[in-house]
């Protein structure tokens, strides 16, 4: 496998960088860093791994583990992290109460509910942990190429990799710890990284190993290689690092640029060869990996209120009774001779009524305990979990292509899906996929090229809705508004087939005037010739020939480069070859129509970077002519351009502004002749410069550069299309229509980013953009100052604008952001970006899009998302309510940080508008739900004490009271949690009004919440004084007997059962099998225990014994008082929603309704209207932007009217 | 760290496997996965609601109508009795009264006259009547032990007794507890026109208390004999199982004020019969001031006396009645089309979102 890609490679970059490996030569054999003191203590013995099998010099294994617990450490590291929850402690400390007299119930009737809520909640623990144990298990067992001894690679598993070891990577594999690198299939030890993993960016890093290393670039050079690192101490600084390498008794400086980080990725380079640092946990990044931060959602923060609004009213009534208890005890008690008050305990003592008192209200506030559900974080954990699994498991979220489902990586964020009020996302791999397709050219001031980017296949379909909507207009057709609707997705998939005719990646182009040697025909076919010859020679790229094909494949430093050699060979140039100083072109049509390899030397290569924002290759051709070969950005040429190279600077400036429009990158291409003795001056100049030593040597190289990329001849200009991911640009619109906002934070330039806003239709014409930015960079003051200025006027112009039509756009760059997210700028900044229909951030470093997010998420109160797929998005996703991340490209990072990973973007909007909404209004109706039934039950408990003289006795038996949490109650709430569906998934995003009901909380708002916990107090009430008032003193059987005390409870239990299970059939509006099955199932398993506990042993069951069959079932008033009392309980929530829909209906319940009465199939064209009108007021999205035409042109049609009909009226 | 599934180790290989792989990630269909299950969507229309409360009306009058009846069927003679009880001089304090029911020696016997207003179907129940006697209080109810009622050999089991668990020598008290000690024990007897009538207390207990909570075969043991004498006594020949005043009172009342039943005279008593009740007014409720009535009462199918079941229906099945016609009224006067659009609310207010 290494031998061809050695033969192949024999390359010195370094000879012909001129910017990116500048090797200190001279310092190399000077001796190494001092490293002295703490810190630096590290010493690696290469090639001896077994010295490093013992103390001191024992280092962590190359194992990772990124689980919580170990077998051993489970029980008592989850217990804890159980009992941390403030409820789960008063239900420990209820538990263990319980054991002592104080309590009202038996020991077990408490300890055995919450060790199934405990041991419930811990078993989720520990499978999530196992999730995370068998990733680390895929990652450990990784296979990696290490030297056995005596010269021999072998395999052997990433986790038995120790330090000292000499590793063999091979291209496209990730480094399994971190590495210095000794050797590389390059004859200077050059590779190519990238470390998309580590910082998210996607250009190759270039990492280059020491001179004295370069011989051991062969298996049998290890046999006798010795050599000891003396380095730092693992740290988590990516991009530092401070060493010394001792080999053949000399000491050498290391420096990062030696080091290849674990999880990064060789590129380009078929292998290299490293020794083996920081392993395991040691690593940089691992060192790195920060623990996530926990999220809880803004439902379940409210949630905490209402428990400790329960918690107060549960105190305050256990105060109530104690006092109660106290004065009853007091007073009363003595005189109770049946209880024997001259014998009794602490716990009865009336000559101490206040250590009574206090002994009481312990036992008051477990009795009480009721009204605080215990297994209200169950039941929600387990609908979590399943709701989860749902999204887990939709079809619709599973991409396909990359064969990636989406994934809620955690549970407890579900329901904030519906109330995200901002997204903030990032740009390249998540709106686009990092793909460039060539697309156009203008050569000579002519231009190429007739396929369309999807942004101009975009507003092609603009003009023909425009036209059709104009037309339906001036015919008189109202709803113009459908029409253009309709039309879009109708064009859609035409758009879809038209990309899937493009087969060649990287190549989209379309024109017969250049394909298959067409060019030779035209008129400047010299032009044509030159413009192609810079695309296929100025580059850094390495041609690989594609075995199956016979072409070329192309390992490029940027998408760009590599799309522009695709382009060429399409056009016949094919670069085939490169070698040390030459690069090899195969044309296949030329003047003389044979096919003929060309072969040029590359003199120089002045690279890429983005303050030259140009790269530049001085070659020489076979007819050693010397060219000097240039492409960059058009404001960098056109300032370069020589007097008599400017013939076609006119057309071209207008056609690189046409293909900026179209959202497309621009390059503008230009080259110059040069003279055999102008060019050994320059070089020797240059040579000086690129030896000089010291810190100037960096300035006086670009000098020199300069000196050379002067007086070009333009030769023409290149479009790129930064290709959007699949369905974007529809997504936004219907999200946009959900009335999310969206922002876009990027690393790119700010063209790029107007580019893809554009593409996007989060700008379009006619769209007032504010751009902030700043000039000069000296003063710190002057540039607040300036800043802050420049945002109160764009406010102010803001508030002065009339038009209520008009939408502004927010582009702010990331030199300018740092200013504006300071604390005196930031108040105002949001301000600003709030008002604006959309706004984007540019040039943002990964801390910044942290930032951006933090402001607004705590500046605006609302739920944010934040979307991205690198690891420069980590800290957003991170640091947003909900981080989602793209799974679909390699880069695991952001999809390690985030809460839910979807493969594509648009995957987003069902992710949101259908699982969020649903999701929200399941945990919303379900908390309601659970704090009106345990109100409704606990607070019977409370009443019955005013009749015991509070002496703390339930009247229900100490059974019943466990199986309403556990069983009777839970598995219907649970299927409402789960399960329940107000609208189908089709209709959540016909109609993607419907989700702001999520971010306008109207399911969970306090009205709302208090609405369900007087239900419970009326409840309670009326279920308690009805069956008291039934069963007071008479005989409640034709045989005589009266009730007693378990027969009150049991018919009392009876109506709750009864009551809070017709409730929930009532709240919901989808009944699945499973949802008749657990509320109908709940209640005849009341009964059914009822006859079963009736059964058991008297000694067991008390009272209870034969309760159903004796006592109960034979007296018609049972069933009597548990008909009135299910009826009394629901009258006035049914009355109440009866109301409520007949008179003041929500969204949802009218589309039910037309569900419901299929008018939806009856009536197609309303339907269709009304989806189309569903939806939030908005200012960016494709449907706004074919309103702003279509406003545009009724204006001009309205203007054209009236002057007209003036002029007829004159006439 | 990258735990990325795209392993990019051993190009050849994986290139092979991949396609398998991607295949098992796709989610399985069915129809509960996808939220696809048929479902039922009721909605609540107008319709629906007029006659769901319409037919609650419709069952609930006649039910309220019938237990009303029900009620208004039984007879019921109410005579309260523990003042009357009371020689005259000894009635004015507390502590005279008390004084004289802890006498023992003191005569208790008193004689009541009670007229029977209608005639009176037998069986017609006898009941005592107790009030402000915190028979719920937690103290009284846990004073007990089943185990000890039910096996005779388990008689040394007195756990949860306390305070009247074991005799000051230590012998287990059977029954053992407050609520056995605290046993009811004014009795009465009836006549009428001179002659007695039989009052029968055989079978005023549950059956399944009598068969399997009080062993045939637990006998009263150190019953009442400690210094404190609560309530009644029983006789140490009887088994529990037939000792049914005791298993009555043993079902503690779930309110303060409470009936339970003494017994029951079979035969029919006629309009204007004057019963004459010579009772033993043995038992203390002077201390905490506590009512005793006695009770002569017949049963409906539904049970004694009690028109609040019956009320309470009508008021429901009136309120149910009323909604229906106020919806029906409002729904008359402002009708909705269901499914109409125009009450989408962004055809409400087009503007304002």
């Amino acid at each position: 496998m290494s031998r061809p890609g050695r033969i192949r490679g024999k390359l010195r970059w370094s000879n012909l960088y001129t910017f990116s490996c500048i090797r200190p030569h001279v310092l190399e054999s000077e001796g190494g860093h001092s490293l002295q003191g703490p810190g630096f203590s590290r010493v690696v013995y290469c090639n001896e791994p077994r010295l490093h099998r013992r103390a001191p010099l024992k280092y962590p294994s190359n194992y990772i583990s990124t689980t919580k617990y170990n077998c051993i450490t489970f029980l008592p590291k989850a217990i804890f992290e159980q009992f941390r929850r403030v409820a789960n402690m008063y239900f420990l400390l209820a538990a263990i109460l319980s054991l002592t007299p104080i309590a009202p119930f038996s020991a077990v009737s408490m300890i055995a509910p919450l060790a199934f809520v405990v041991g419930l909640s811990m078993a989720k623990e520990a499978l999530e942990d196992w999730r995370r144990f068998y990733q680390d298990i895929k990652v450990n067992t990784r296979k990696a190429n290490v030297h056995g001894g005596d010269g021999k690679f072998c395999h052997r598993a990433w986790q038995k990799i120790q330090v000292g070891d000499v590793v063999k990577v091979e291209k496209n594999q990730f480094f399994p710890a971190d590495l210095l690198l000794l050797s590389s299939s390059y004859d200077d030890g050059i590779c190519y990284v990238e470390t998309m993993n580590l910082d998210g960016e996607t250009n190759l890093k270039i990492k280059r190993s020491l001179e004295v290393t370069l011989p051991l670039d062969e298996g049998d050079a290890f046999k006798e290689f010795k050599g000891t690192i003396r380095c730092e101490d693992p740290n988590p600084s990516l991009y530092t690092f401070v060493g010394n390498f001792e080999y053949d008794r000399q000491i050498y400086a290391l420096d990062p640029t030696q080091i290849l980080l674990r999880d990064s990725k060789l590129r380009n380079t078929p292998y290299v060869y490293g020794v083996v640092i920081f392993t395991g946990h040691d690593s940089k990044v691992m060192q790195n990996s920060t623990k996530s931060p926990s999220k809880r959602s803004r439902i379940e923060r409210k949630m905490d209120y209402i428990i400790y609004i329960l918690f107060t009213i549960l105190v305050l009534i256990s105060l109530v009774s104690s006092i109660g208890f106290a004065v009853k005890t007091k007073f009363g008690m003595p005189n109770w001779w049946y209880l024997q008050p001259q014998n009794t305990t602490n716990l009865y003592d009336p000559t101490r009524p206040i250590l009574s008192g206090i002994f009481h209200l312990v036992t008051a506030l477990i009795l009480y305990g009721y009204l605080i559900p215990i297994s209200l974080y169950v039941s929600i954990e387990v609908v979590k979990v399943m709701q989860a699994m749902f999204i887990n498991q939709d079809i619709q979220l599973y991409d396909e292509e990359i064969g990636k489902p989406a994934r809620a990586r955690t549970s407890n964020l579900n329901e904030e899906l519906g109330q995200v009020d901002t997204i903030l996302s990032d740009k390249t791999g998540t709106l686009t996929c990092n793909q460039m397709d060539f697309l156009k050219c203008c050569i000579a001031g002519i231009s190429y090229g007739v396929g369309s980017s999807e942004v101009e296949i975009a507003a092609e379909k603009l003009m023909a809705m425009d036209r059709s909507s104009v037309d339906m207009w001036e015919n008189g057709g109202r709803d113009f508004r459908v029409s253009g609707i309709e039309l879009e997705y109708g064009i859609i998939p035409k758009v879809e087939k038209a990309q899937k005719q493009n087969m060649i990646k990287g190549f989209n182009f379309e024109d017969d005037r250049l394909m298959s040697g067409n060019w030779l025909k035209a008129p400047d076919a010299d032009a044509i010739l030159l413009f192609l010859r810079i695309l296929a020679v100025c580059h850094t790229a390495i041609p690989e020939l594609n075995e199956e094909t016979g072409s070329f494949n192309y390992e490029a430093e940027s998408p760009d480069e590599g799309a522009f050699l695709v382009a060429a060979r399409e056009f016949g140039f094919e670069f085939c070859k490169r070698t040390q100083s030459s690069v090899v072109i195969k044309e296949k049509f030329t003047f003389s129509g044979e096919p003929i390899e060309r072969e040029f030397k590359i003199l120089n290569l002045l690279e890429f970077n983005s303050k030259r924002k140009r790269m530049s290759v001085i070659v020489r051709d076979q007819d050693g002519q010397i060219l000097l070969l240039c492409k960059g950005a058009d404001s960098i040429i056109f300032e370069r351009l020589s007097k008599n190279g400017r013939a076609h600077e006119e057309e071209t400036i207008k056609h690189l502004n046409e293909y900026g429009e179209a959202g497309l990158r621009t390059l503008v291409l230009a080259y110059r002749k040069l003279e055999e003795s102008e060019y050994s001056d320059w070089n020797d100049e240059f040579n000086k410069a690129k030896n000089t030593v010291g810190a100037e040597r960096e300035g006086l190289l670009e000098r020199v550069a300069d000196l050379m990329e002067k007086d070009l001849v333009l030769v023409g200009a290149t479009a790129v299309e930064d290709k959007l991911q699949k369905g974007v640009p529809q997504c936004i619109d219907k999200l946009a229509q959900a009335g999310l906002k969206i922002w876009v934070l990027t690393g790119d330039k700010m063209e790029t980013a107007i580019n893809i806003g554009y593409a996007c239709s989060l700008l379009r014409q006619g769209m007032k953009q504010i751009l902030v930015s700043t000039t000069n960079e000296d003063d710190h003051k002057e540039m607040k100052d300036n800043i802050l200025m420049q945002i109160t006027n764009a406010s102010q112009r803001i508030k002065l604008e009339k038009d209520p039509h008009a939408a502004f756009a927010l582009i702010i760059d990331g030199k300018t952001l740092a200013y504006a997210l300071e604390d005196e700028l930031k108040v105002q900044f949001l301000e600003l970006a709030v008002d604006c229909a959309s706004v984007i951030c540019c040039r943002v470093s990964p801390m910044q899009k942290a930032l951006v997010t933090r402001l607004v998420k705590e500046g605006t109160g609302k739920t944010t998302l934040a979307i991205g797929d690198g690891a420069n998005d980590v800290g957003m996703i991170q640091e947003a309510d909900i981080g989602v991340g793209i799974s679909g490209v390699e880069g695991m990072q952001a999809v390690m940080a985030s809460d839910f990973s979807i493969a594509q973007f648009r995957f987003l909007e069902r992710l949101l508008v259908v699982h969020g909404h649903w999701c929200y209004k399941r945990i919303a109706q379900m908390i309601c739900y659970f704090f009106y039934k345990n109100i409704a039950f606990g607070l019977t408990l409370f009443y019955f004490e005013a009749y015991t003289s509070f002496s703390g006795q339930s009247i229900y038996d100490d059974w019943y009271m466990i199986l309403f949490n556990v069983i009777l109650t839970s598995l219907p709430v649970i299927s409402l949690g789960a399960l329940e569906q107000d609208v189908s998934s089709e209709v959540c995003l016909q109609f993607p009004a419907l989700y702001q009901q999520g971010p306008r909380n109207l399911f969970f708002d306090w009205s709302r919440i208090c609405g369900w916990m007087a239900n419970g107090l009326y409840t309670s009430l009326i279920i308690f004084f009805l069956n008291i008032s039934i069963f007071s003193d008479q005989a409640f059987h034709a045989g005589g007997q009266t009730a007693d005390m378990s027969s009150v409870g049991a018919t009392m239990f009876t109506c709750i059962v009864w009551a809070v299970n017709c409730q929930i059939a009532l709240t919901m509006s989808h009944f699945t099998w499973i949802q008749y099955l657990f509320v109908w199932g709940s209640v005849g398993t009341w009964y059914f225990f009822l006859l079963i506990y009736g059964m058991t042993s008297p000694t067991f069951s008390g009272d209870a014994h034969r309760i159903l069959t004796e006592a109960l079932a034979p007296a018609p008033i049972y069933w009597g008082a548990t008909l009135l009392a299910i009826v009394t309980c629901n009258l006035p929530y049914l009355a109440n929603v009866s109301f409520q829909r007949s008179f003041n209906p929500l969204d949802h319940h009218i589309i039910q309704e037309i569900k419901h009465y299929k008018k939806d199939i009856e009536d197609q064209h309303m339907w269709t209207r009304e989806s189309s009108k569903a939806r939030q007021k908005t200012k960016i999205g494709f449907t706004v932007r074919v309103e702003a035409k279509i406003r545009q042109l009724k204006g001009k049609m309205q203007k054209k009217y009236s002057t007209v009909s003036n002029h007829s009226g004159g006439s | 760290m990258s735990t990325t599934a795209a392993s990019t180790s051993g190009a050849a290989g994986s290139a092979d496997s991949s396609p398998p792989r991607r295949n098992s990630k796709r989610p399985k269909y069915s129809k509960f996965t996808q939220q696809e299950l048929p479902a039922c969507k009721p909605i609540l229309t107008p319709k629906w609601v007029i006659s769901a409360f319409t037919l609650i009306s419709v069952i609930f009058i006649p039910i309220g109508v019938a237990s009303l009846l029900a009620s208004r069927d039984v007879v019921e003679i109410v005579d309260r009795y523990e003042t009357d009880c009371i020689p005259e001089s000894l009635r004015g304090e507390k502590a005279t009264k008390l004084a004289h029911i802890q006498d023992p020696l003191s005569n208790k016997t008193c004689q009541r006259n009670l007229t029977v207003p209608k005639h009176m179907k037998q069986p017609i129940f006898v009941y005592y009547q107790l009030d402000n006697f915190y028979q719920n209080h937690r103290r009284y109810v846990k004073s007990r032990n089943d185990e000890q009622l039910r096996k005779g050999r388990e008689a040394n089991t007195t756990s949860g007794c306390d305070p009247e668990d074991t005799t000051s020598d230590g012998s287990p008290i059977v029954p053992c507890g407050l609520i056995a000690w605290s046993l009811f024990n004014d009795t009465y007897n009836f006549t009428r026109n001179e002659q007695s009538l039989n009052v029968n207390k055989k079978d005023i207990s549950w059956k399944s208390d009598r068969d399997r909570k009080f062993g045939d075969n637990v006998f009263p043991k150190n019953f009442q004999n400690g210094t404190l004498i609560g309530g009644g006594s029983l006789n140490p020949n009887i088994s529990l199982s037939k000792q049914e005043d005791l298993i009555v009172w043993m079902r503690t009342a779930a309110l303060p004020t409470f009936r339970k039943l003494y017994g029951k005279i079979e035969v029919d008593l006629e309009a204007n019969d004057v019963i004459t009740v010579v009772l033993q007014n043995n038992y203390n409720t002077y201390s905490f001031g506590g009512k005793k009535k006695l009770v002569l009462s017949t049963t409906s199918w539904l049970g004694g006396k009690n028109d609040f079941l019956g009320i309470a229906y009508l008021t429901v099945g009136s309120l149910c009645l009323f909604l229906a016609m106020a919806f029906f009224i409002v729904y008359l006067v402002k009708p909705r089309r269901l499914g109409d659009p125009s009450y989408l609310s962004w055809n409400r207010n087009p503007s304002g979102h």
